[in-house]
C-alpha cells in the first residue's frame, strides 16, 4: 500500500506550518486579499458561495481505513458532518473556517494527507485508475508511475507557476478508466513483444470551455525516459503556452494552435537535449517505488462458491454482484463499487458515519484498502468473493448498498450553485431529479450502461462533454437553463459529445433526459445495445425528432 | 434597491451591511441601499471593514421587495442568503433565528 517516504513527510509538516503562518499573518493583517489568494489555492483553499472550501488530495485515490477516519473525524468536528468526493480523486470540505484550517491540515499531515497540488497553476494530482493494481484485465499497476511523476513534479521550480494547471492521468489497463485522453498529458501502460514496459502518451486533451481530445505523441514510450519526456512536454509548454489569455493557456490549446506535428517536433527536440540526463530512471528506483504499492497477500480461502449460493439466495445481493462487482486479477477476489449514488442523494457526498462504516468494511475484509474514482465512488479493491455478502450487509446497513454502479442514476454532477461560486447554474439537484425519475431497480437495470454527466458552469468539473449524456447548466436571461449534449465519452474512445438542440428549463430538463432515454429504447438493436452503441449506431436525428418534432 | 455583501474572512460566512453599520448573517436585517449616496457609503464602510480584515470582497447586490419583505434578484445571491437548495439542513435557512438580530 502505498506510503511517503521520510523525505515527504518533512515536506508535509513543512508545507503545514508555513500556511499556518500565512493564515496568521493574514488574519493579523500582515498580508492582504491578492497577497493570500494565491497561497491558499496552493493549499487546497477556494472561497465559495457560502464558505470556504478546503479539497484535500487523495493520491491516485489511494487511502486506507485511518485516513478515511480521519477525513470522517474533519467532517464532524470542522465541518458539517460530511464531504464531497470528486471526479479528481480528491475530497472537498463544504464548510471549514478559515481559523480552523491550519489544525485541519494537521490532523490530516497525521495520515500523511495534505492539500498540496489540488489548485493553483502548477501540475495537478496525478490521477490514476482506480481498480489499478486490482483489475483482471490489468497490463501492471500504473501508481508507482503516478507517484514518480508526483515526485518531480511536487517541487519542481520550473513548474510551479505554470500558464494554467496541469493535469497528468495514467492507466495501466488497455480499457481507459481514467479518461486519460481527456487530461494534458495522458499514458497508458503497455508492454512491448519483449514484456519492457511503456506508455503511449497523449497530449492536449481536456475539457472546460474548449473540450478536446488528446493527441497521440508517442505510442511506445519506454519506462525510463518518462520523466524526461514529461518534462520535455511541459517545457514546451511552458515557452510558448500563451499567458496573455488564461482561457487559452491550456496545452490543449497549443495542440490546437499550433497543430500536432509541429509541437510533437517540438517535444522530441526538447526531449532530446535531456533524454540522457538526470531525469533518466533508473530501474532500482522504479522496483524501489514499486514496492510501495507492493500488493496485499492474497488468500482466496477454500469456500469458492460461497458467494454463488448467496446470490442464488438473495435477489438483492445478485443485483449488486452484477453491477457493482469487477473481475479481480486474483482468484477468488473481485473489486467492489460502493456507490455514492443512492437514489435521490447528491452524487459523491458521504456522511462521516459513512466513511466510518466503509474504513471498519476495509479493514475487516478489504485487506484496509479504500479508492476514490473519478466516477464519484467509492472503490475497496480487494475482497474475498466468500466476504461480498458480508460487505453487501455493512453497506446496506450505512445506507450505500445501491447496485446501480454505470447505470443511469450513477450520475456525476459538479457542486453547481449550491456551492460554487463560479456556477451558472444547479447541477446537483438536476442529478437528484434524474436519480429519483429513473430509480426503481427494473427500469435502470432495463436501461442498461449509460453515463450522464452534468456541470453548472463552463468549467466542465462535471464532465459533461464525455458523458453520453451531458448536461451544462447555464444562465439565460436570470434563469437556469440546461443544454443537452449526446455521444460523449470519456474512455479507450473518447470523444466529445454533439450539442443536440436548445436547451431546457430547470423543470423541463428531466423529461427531456426520459425523452431520450425512452427513444433510445425504443431503436436499440437489443438490450444488450447500450445508449452510446445505439446513438453512435443511428446518429442524433431519431433523438432530435423525439425532443423537437419534426418540423 | 441593493445591498452591500461581501464573506467573512475568518470563517467565511456570508453577510450584509446591516441597518445601523454592523455586519449582518441575516438578509432581512440588510440594509437597503435606495439612492447613489447611500451605496457609496456602503461600499466606503465596506472598503474599510476589508483593511480592518472583517471581509473579502464586499460588492453590491440588487434586491427587490416581496410579501414579507426583501430578497435579492439574481438566483445566486438568494441561495448566498439561504443555503444550498439541496441542503435544507445547511446554510442560513436551517437556523432557528428568524428576528432582526
Ligand atoms: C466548488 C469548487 C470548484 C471550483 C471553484 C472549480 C473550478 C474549476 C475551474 C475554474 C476549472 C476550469 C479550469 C480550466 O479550464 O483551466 C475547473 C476544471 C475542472 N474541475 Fe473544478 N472546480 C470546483 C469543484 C470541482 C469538483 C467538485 C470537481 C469534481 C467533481 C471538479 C473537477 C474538475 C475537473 C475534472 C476539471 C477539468 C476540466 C478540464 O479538463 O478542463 N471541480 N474547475
Ligand atoms: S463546473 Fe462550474 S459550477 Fe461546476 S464546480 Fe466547476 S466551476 Fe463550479
Amino acid at each position: 500500500m502505498y506510503r511517503y517516504d521520510e523525505f515527504d513527510t518533512d515536506f508535509v509538516s513543512a508545507r503545514v506550518e508555513q500556511f499556518t503562518d500565512q493564515v496568521r499573518r493574514r488574519l493579523a493583517g500582515d498580508l492582504d486579499e491578492d497577497q493570500f489568494k494565491p497561497l491558499r489555492l496552493m493549499n487546497g483553499v477556494y472561497l465559495q458561495l457560502h464558505a470556504y472550501m478546503l479539497r484535500v488530495a487523495i493520491p491516485y485515490g489511494t487511502l486506507n481505513g485511518a485516513q478515511m477516519r480521519k477525513l470522517a473525524y474533519v467532517a464532524r468536528t470542522y465541518d458539517r458532518g460530511y464531504g464531497h468526493f470528486t471526479t479528481r480523486q480528491n475530497i472537498q470540505f463544504n464548510w471549514p473556517r478559515l481559523k480552523d484550517i491550519p489544525a485541519i491540515l494537521e490532523e490530516l499531515a497525521k495520515v500523511e494527507m495534505h492539500a498540496i497540488q489540488t489548485s493553483g497553476n502548477c501540475i495537478r494530482n496525478v490521477t490514476a485508475d482506480h481498480f489499478s493494481g486490482a483489475a483482471a484485465d490489468e497490463i501492471l499497476d500504473p501508481r508507482p508511475y503516478a507517484e514518480i511523476l508526483r515526485q518531480w513534479s511536487s517541487l519542481h521550480p520550473e513548474f510551479s507557476f505554470l500558464p494554467r494547471k496541469f493535469k497528468i492521468a495514467v492507466t495501466g489497463a488497455p480499457h481507459d478508466r481514467a479518461a486519460v485522453q481527456v487530461h494534458d498529458i495522458g499514458l497508458q501502460a503497455k508492454r512491448d513483444a519483449n514484456g519492457n514496459v511503456g506508455f503511449a502518451v497523449f497530449v492536449g486533451g481536456g475539457l472546460g470551455r474548449t473540450p478536446m481530445i488528446a493527441r497521440k505523441v508517442r505510442d511506445f514510450l519506454p519506462e525510463e525516459e518518462l520523466l524526461a519526456y514529461c518534462e520535455a512536454i511541459l517545457r514546451v509548454y511552458n515557452r510558448y503556452g500563451r499567458r496573455d489569455n488564461k482561457y487559452k493557456a491550456r496545452i490543449k490549446i497549443l495542440v490546437h494552435e499550433t497543430g500536432v506535428e509541429t509541437l510533437k517536433a517540438d517535444i522530441e527536440h526538447a526531449f532530446e537535449e535531456i533524454r540522457h540526463g538526470v531525469l533518466r530512471l533508473p530501474q532500482d528506483e522504479i522496483d524501489r517505488i514499486t514496492d510501495y504499492f507492493a500488493a496485499p497477500a492474497f488468500a482466496a480461502g477454500a469456500d469458492a462458491d460461497a458467494l454463488d449460493r448467496a446470490t442464488a439466495a438473495d435477489p438483492a445481493l445478485a443485483a449488486f454482484v452484477e453491477r457493482n462487482l469487477q473481475p479481480h486479477k486474483a482468484p477468488g477476489y473481485a473489486s467492489v463499487t460502493i456507490s455514492l449514488k443512492p437514489i435521490g442523494k447528491a452524487p459523491g457526498d458521504a456522511t462521516a458515519d459513512q466513511m466510518d462504516a466503509v474504513a471498519a468494511l476495509a479493514e475487516r475484509y478489504g485487506h484496509d484498502e479504500i479508492r476514490v474514482s473519478h466516477e464519484q465512488n467509492l472503490v475497496l479493491p480487494h475482497v474475498r468473493k466468500a466476504d461480498v455478502p458480508a460487505v453487501f450487509e455493512g453497506l446496506k446497513d450505512t445506507g450505500l448498498a445501491e447496485a446501480n454502479a454505470g447505470l443511469v442514476t450513477d450520475i456525476i454532477a459538479c457542486p453547481g450553485m449550491d456551492f460554487c461560486a463560479l456556477a451558472t447554474a444547479r447541477s446537483i439537484p438536476v442529478a437528484q431529479r434524474i436519480s429519483e425519475r429513473f430509480g426503481t431497480p427494473d427500469r435502470q437495470r432495463d436501461i442498461g450502461d449509460l453515463k450522464i454527466k452534468i456541470s453548472g458552469c463552463i468549467n466542465a468539473c462535471g464532465h459533461h462533454h464525455v458523458g453520453h449524456i451531458g448536461i451544462l447548466g447555464v444562465e439565460k436571461k436570470g434563469e437556469e437553463y440546461y443544454q443537452i449534449t449526446l455521444g460523449g465519452s470519456g474512455d479507450e474512445n473518447s470523444a466529445i459529445g454533439e450539442i443536440i438542440g436548445r436547451g431546457f428549463s430547470y423543470e423541463e430538463v428531466v423529461d427531456a433526459v426520459e425523452t431520450l432515454v425512452d427513444t433510445y429504447i425504443g431503436l436499440r438493436d437489443a438490450p444488450d445495445e447500450d445508449f452510446l452503441a445505439a446513438y453512435r449506431r443511428v446518429g442524433d436525428a431519431p433523438f432530435k425528432e423525439a425532443l423537437y418534432g419534426t418540423a | 434597491m441593493k445591498a452591500l455583501t461581501a464573506n467573512r474572512l475568518i470563517d467565511g460566512e456570508v453577510v450584509w451591511l446591516g441597518r445601523s453599520g454592523q455586519w449582518v448573517e441575516m438578509l432581512h436585517s440588510a440594509w437597503g441601499l435606495e439612492t447613489p449616496e447611500a451605496e457609496a457609503e456602503a461600499m466606503a464602510i465596506g472598503a474599510q471593514a476589508v483593511t480592518e480584515r472583517l471581509l473579502v470582497d464586499p460588492y453590491l447586490i440588487d434586491l427587490r421587495r416581496t410579501e414579507d419583505g426583501i430578497e435579492a434578484v439574481r438566483f445566486r445571491e438568494r441561495i448566498r442568503a439561504k443555503g444550498p437548495t439541496t441542503r435544507p439542513d445547511l446554510g442560513k435557512q436551517a437556523r432557528r433565528e428568524t428576528s432582526a438580530a
